[in-house]
């Protein structure tokens, strides 16, 4: 009787250790991962922007460098290469852009996704945006400006959130627009948090 | 079963206490870059997307 409940209890704080060690793996551990990645992203993106040439835009493949994005009430060390693809494999390495959403400054709905708090958590403070926050999107040609104009929290299912023109999906978009979507609350991934932007300003970068 | 495994370790107090630490490192390493790895997609604790 003594023996089996000492090895119950000694399962019983293996599974605990266990436990606390996978906490740590997916606050630190992921973490790891994603900075890897975004080193070898951003070098390949400032090196697409010193080209003379700018790429095209259709070759832009999944898991690809897209666009550097940069926050500035997140300190000016925030910036994240956006991948093309909102996959697990995509988002590992940063936040992703939703194939099909617009592309960087265009009129429609500019789609991002990130991770609240794994794999770099790109997007944990997104919360704290408030309206008229600067969202700056260094994309190939151009640098965009986007305006947060509010935020929302909704159920995962609610795709209306990255349509073109969002909650209203199936009309013509006249603007050009960013989403940011991550997951909430924190720790958790019952629903998503949803911030919205529009174009302020764009500056050419071929001058 | 630690009682168990500590018997089992040859040599003196400092011989048993290093390779204790050792095993133990050794289960970590593979709990890290091994199982973690491959049970962190399998847990839904931070799904961002809309679908």
């Amino acid at each position: 009787m003594r023996a089996a409940l000492r090895a119950f209890g000694e399962l019983s704080i293996t599974a605990g250790v266990i436990i606390l060690l996978f906490c740590a793996y997916l606050l630190w551990g992921t973490g790891a991962y994603t900075d890897r990645q975004q080193t070898v992203l951003r070098e390949q993106l400032l090196k697409e922007f010193a080209a003379k040439e700018p790429a095209k835009l259709t070759r832009i493949r999944l898991g690809g460098a897209m666009a550097l994005l940069r926050i500035p009430r997140f300190g000016d060390d925030y910036r994240y290469a956006v991948v093309e693809g909102v996959g697990f494999e995509e988002l590992r390495m940063g936040p992703g852009h939703y194939p099909g959403s617009a592309m960087p400054g265009k009129i429609g709905n500019f789609v991002l996704s990130g991770h609240r708090t794994t794999y770099a958590a790109p997007f944990s403070r997104l919360d704290e945006l408030r309206r008229g926050d600067d969202i700056v999107v260094d994309a190939r040609e151009a640098r965009y400006t986007y305006r947060v104009t509010g935020k929302r929290v909704v159920e995962p299912t609610e795709v209306g959130v990255i349509a073109p023109v969002p909650g209203k999906p199936g009309s013509k978009p006249t603007d050009a627009l960013i989403t940011l979507s991550t997951c909430h609350p924190e720790y958790s991934a019952a629903q998503r948090l949803i911030v919205f932007g529009e174009l302020d300003r764009s500056e050419d970068r071929r001058r | 079963m630690y009682g168990w495994i500590w018997r089992l370790l040859p040599g003196g107090l400092a011989t048993k206490v290093f390779i204790a630490a050792v095993l133990a490192g050794l289960a970590a390493a593979v709990l890290w870059y091994v199982v973690f790895p491959w049970l962190e997609p399998r847990v839904p604790l931070d799904h961002t997307t809309v679908d």
